[in-house]
């Protein structure tokens, strides 16, 4: 995605040059024309003509030719049909780049740069391309960019091309690295250079070229060294010359111990992740539960709320989906807070010491949730937009990288597990809390006010859930359903960690999203969920209290 | 909501006026979920058979009658939908039902609706392998939709290797089963096959697609057939997008993922990935422009959009009001009969028939995503398709067929030993 911000910014400033010079150089754009119509026969306002009527085979050609044009009219063109804003006017087939910018749209003249302010979309028929013509448009967009002013678009676009190395770009890339000066395109150039020489005649060449790909870790460089060390049918090497050979060998042993390391990591921080949600979505249980004693069978529902909080302050603010989350996130605690805060002196107070009758009472609850929600959003599910600085993935190397969304999400379940904890040590509601979930008698007593501080960590257990739904609604779906995919993980976390200790579901939601993702990959992820519980009854067998009991003379009644 | 409310009341209010005179109309049963899982995609469904039935009243009924909707709500919950059936049979007399969506709760609907011999039509795409007297598919079959759309990945894009990509139910299932045996056939090795099933809703793909991810980065042309249901889908093209696998390096084609499925998801990371369908809503056609108009109409919504089930359910109604037209009577059997070689338009611009295995012959259509939520058709087969009951590829099942027509009147026949298996579905 980090390609496109900038790209799209080249775009514009392109269109401006091009606009700028159109009128000056009309007319040596015409000679030019006119002297590459022997070479190349074929013009831009002919290219463009066959974009529109013919097949995705004839617009494939036409893509190939406007690449031999050298006409800088031609980048800016190629973007626009990439990302769907090349039309065509429906009454002169004049070929238009639209843009839209704060509810209006421009149209810029793909041929003189002219650009028309405020122009009616439905006039203008979308130039349509298929999932090959995106791979060609890319490679076509990465050749024309290899001399970007930008060092990150020129690295862009060598990645983008080393996927598919031929002898023509290898002497793009070679003229490139001749006027290249920073070092890290370099070394992304002579990652492609070195595909196409280990395969040459000079032996040095080939073997440096081996050792250039090993370090590169590219699975292109990968696929050509697995290709040097091809066997006849008769089960002999190809390659005749021993000493690439044993290099070939050693590389591949190299690059597949470092595969197995990142992939060690990669798991390592899969499960972490899933450990972040699971812990997101356990830890206001581990409150009502854990430190109130209440079964709220609604959390899960209290969850799904705040995700239908991000949905409407997405529709409040569909201009600055970038901070959307911002408001959000104080907005689904409130919400979810004061709904819980009314479920709690509503019902679930005047049921304190009957769980079963709690248990059903918040059952009912989370159903009249549900069909709350369907009555007032529908039944179908709601469209939650991800923030740009949500999407796309930190790339460490070829062989890991990260997800935006996923460590955000791991780093907020941090942050929200330490201020709850800096809560409850630190703060005279925090103190309260656990002196009335200690002994509620001594409590009252020392003149706190027992129903006032049940009404208030309830709230705060349920605003807490309301955060994660916030969360929530960047991963999965925002609809009616949501919280009962989490309830029953929830309340696992809950009690494997041990009732009554925020440290416990921290240990307890890692723990536990680690051990999946090593099951996953050898027993599924349908025996993986299985084993997992199987293994946590297992455990509860033995130690009934969790992992990190709760002690003390409270707890023995 | 609101329009659903209002319909729902208007549909009530519908039967009540109509209970006194119960002779003089002809009652059709609505069996779809509105509350529970399955609400999201079947309340459309009750909504487009309310449409239908009302249209067809405005053109003066059906043999001087009118029709009136009976609506139950069986709740997204499997046995239920068996015990809705006997009351839409048994207590409100209907002469035709038009309901359920997953294939279990077909399942569940079929001993019942044999038993007491009513008429459903079911229109969602489905696994096969089973073909009622009692019941018409309007839906694709795996032959109108999954062997087709792995025949263009094959031959248009180049696939050679492939990752079939499920959720752990029976359609997944016996869908990879038949895939997986066809690609064998055509000469694809077992290690350029991958096969994963994950839960009901499973919402965390982060070691799926980076297995994914592994698999397709061989330089080999990859594609991902995915079966996956409905919701679990969200979380998985958001993954794939966040870990950059594009519908360029990558395609993934699914079965179950239509209009109103991304209607509710982010599209700009699924851009380019591949649907198979029978319909697609911006198909160009007079009819379909039509039926989206009504429709809009009909909700009260411009923005409400249309989908393949309800192209099916369009198509299953018009035939069933051709049939009893035709036969002259709503009696199941009569009409059964008449159904055969029926045909009807469909919204593609042109005519769905009805075989003797009770499936639609229908054209097969693939396309890519676009930004707006919509399809951009790649590909469509020549012609019309037809409906296969019992696949050609699996084992134990190629040598089946089914005829509701003389000599062989069975839906479970055996070509080998002549026999009918008596099982009658």
């Amino acid at each position: 995605m980090s390609l496109f911000l900038p790209g799209k910014l080249g775009a514009l400033a392109a269109i401006l040059t091009a606009a700028l010079l159109a009128h000056g150089q009309a007319a040596t754009a015409d000679a030019d024309a006119v002297a590459s119509e022997t070479a190349t026969s074929i013009t831009l306002s002919q290219a463009l003509t066959g974009l529109q009527a013919g097949s995705f085979q004839d617009k494939e050609d036409v893509i190939a030719q406007l690449l031999t044009l050298g006409d800088e009219r031609v980048l800016p063109i190629l973007k626009a049909l990439l990302s769907g804003d090349l039309s065509s006017r429906e009454n002169d087939s004049q070929i238009y780049m639209l843009t839209e910018s704060d509810g209006t749209i421009a149209a810029t003249d793909a041929l003189t740069g002219a650009v028309t302010a405020g122009v009616d979309k439905t006039s203008y028929k979308k130039i349509t391309i298929n999932n090959k013509l995106r791979g060609k448009l890319r490679s076509a967009i990465a050749q024309l960019s290899l001399a970007h002013p930008d060092t990150a678009v020129r690295i862009s676009a060598v990645q983008e091309l080393l996927d598919h190395i031929d002898p023509d770009l290898v002497t793009l890339l070679q003229e490139r690295r001749a006027l290249e000066l920073d070092k890290k395109v370099v070394a992304f150039i002579d990652i492609g250079i070195a595909m196409a020489r280990i395969n040459a005649d000079d032996k040095q060449q080939r073997l440096q070229s081996i050792t250039i790909l090993s370090d590169s870790n590219h699975p292109e460089g990968k696929r050509r060294i697995i290709a040097l060390l091809e066997k006849d049918p008769a089960g002999k090497f190809l390659e005749t010359d021993p000493e690439i050979l044993r290099a070939a060998q050693q590389a591949l042993k190299d690059i597949e111990a470092r595969t197995k390391l990142y992939g060690f990591a990669e798991t390592v921080f899969f499960g972490l992740s899933l450990g972040s949600v699971l812990l997101l979505a356990a830890i206001g249980l581990a409150i009502t539960f854990g430190v109130m004693g209440v079964i709220n069978m609604a959390h899960g529902e209290l969850m799904m709320l705040g995700a239908y909080t991000t949905y409407v302050v997405q529709l409040l603010m569909p201009n600055h989906i970038d901070l959307s989350l911002f408001v959000a996130i104080p907005a689904a605690f409130l919400v979810t807070g004061a709904i819980g805060i009314a479920i709690e002196r509503g019902v679930i107070r005047l049921l304190y010491g009957r769980p079963l009758e709690t248990l059903l009472a918040t059952f009912g609850i989370s159903l009249i949730l549900q069909q709350l929600v369907r009555s007032v959003f529908s039944p179908l599910n709601r469209s939650v937009e991800t923030p740009s600085w949500m999407s796309g993935s930190w790339e460490i190397n070829s062989l890991i990288s990260i997800t935006y969304n996923r460590l955000y999400i791991l780093l907020f379940a941090l942050a929200v597990f330490a201020a709850l904890v800096l809560i409850l040590k630190k703060t005279r509601l925090g103190l309260q809390v656990r002196a009335v979930s200690q002994n509620r008698a001594m409590a009252r007593a020392m003149g706190v006010r027992s129903d006032w501080v049940d009404a208030l960590t309830f709230g705060l257990g349920s605003g807490i859930a309301g955060i994660a739904g916030v969360a929530l609604s960047q991963l999965t779906n925002v609809g009616p359903n949501l919280g009962q995919d989490y309830i029953i993980d929830s309340f696992m976390v809950v009690v494997f960690g041990g009732v009554g200790n925020l440290w416990g579901t921290l240990v307890g939601a890692m723990s536990l999203g680690v051990i999946n993702k090593f099951m996953e990959p050898w027993s599924g992820a349908v025996l993986a969920k299985i084993i997992v519980l199987a293994f946590i009854i297992l455990f509860i067998q033995k130690r009934p209290r969790g992992l990190f009991p709760q002690k003390g003379r409270a707890v023995e009644n | 909501m609101n329009n659903i409310l209002t319909s729902g009341v208007s549909a009530l209010l519908l039967t009540m006026s109509f209970t006194a005179p119960a002779a003089d109309t002809i009652k059709v049963g609505v069996l779809h979920s509105l509350s529970g899982t399955m609400a999201i995609s079947e309340t459309t469904l009750k909504d487009t058979v309310l449409m239908l039935v009302e249209e067809q009243n405005k053109k003066g009924g059906l043999l001087g009658k009118k029709l009136e909707a009976v609506v139950v709500d069986p709740a997204s919950n499997w046995p239920l939908f068996a015990e809705k059936t006997r009351e839409l049979i048994s207590k409100n007399k209907v002469n035709v039902i038009f309901g359920c969506w997953t294939s279990v709760s077909r399942k569940s609907v079929l001993p019942v609706i044999e038993e007491l011999n009513g008429l459903l039509f079911y229109p969602v795409q489905y696994e096969g392998e089973e073909s009622s007297k009692n019941v018409f598919y309007t839906g694709a079959a795996p032959n109108q939709q999954a062997i087709p759309a792995v025949d263009y990945l094959m031959k248009d894009v180049g696939v050679k290797r492939w990752v079939l990509a499920g959720t752990d139910y029976v359609y997944p299932r016996t869908t990879n089963k038949i895939l997986e045996s066809y690609l064998k056939a055509k000469g694809v090795k077992d290690k350029d096959i991958m096969i994963n099933y994950t839960p009901f809703g499973h919402a965390d793909w982060q070691s799926i697609v980076s297995d994914i991810k592994k698999f397709g980065s061989t330089g080999v042309k990859t594609a991902v057939v995915s079966t996956i249901n409905g919701d679990a889908n969200v979380p998985f093209y958001k993954e794939l997008g966040n870990q950059g696998v594009s519908a360029e390096n990558i395609p993934v084609v699914a079965f179950s993922v239509g209009e109103e499925e991304l209607s509710g998801i982010d599209t700009k990371p699924l851009v380019g990935h591949l649907a198979a369908w029978n319909y697609f809503m911006s198909v160009n056609d007079k009819a379909n422009a039509e039926f989206i108009k009504k429709w809009h109409a009909y909700t009260k919504d411009n923005k409400r959009v249309t989908n393949d089930p309800m192209e099916a359910t369009y198509i299953g109604f018009n035939m069933w009001v051709k049939a009893v037209t035709k036969a002259g009577t709503t009696a199941t059997d009569a009409v059964a009969k008449a159904m055969i070689g029926i045909t009807a338009p469909n919204l593609t611009g042109g005519m769905a028939l009805m075989n003797e295995n009770h499936h639609l012959s229908k054209p097969v259509l693939i396309g890519e995503i676009q930004e707006n939520g919509q399809f951009e058709t790649v590909w469509k087969t020549d012609g019309l398709v037809v409906g296969d009951a019992w696949s050609d590829f699996l084992e134990g099942s190629k040598d089946i067929v089914a005829s509701w027509v003389d000599p062989i009147n069975c839906g479970n026949y055996n070509n080998k030993t002549k026999k009918c298996s008596g099982q009658n579905y």
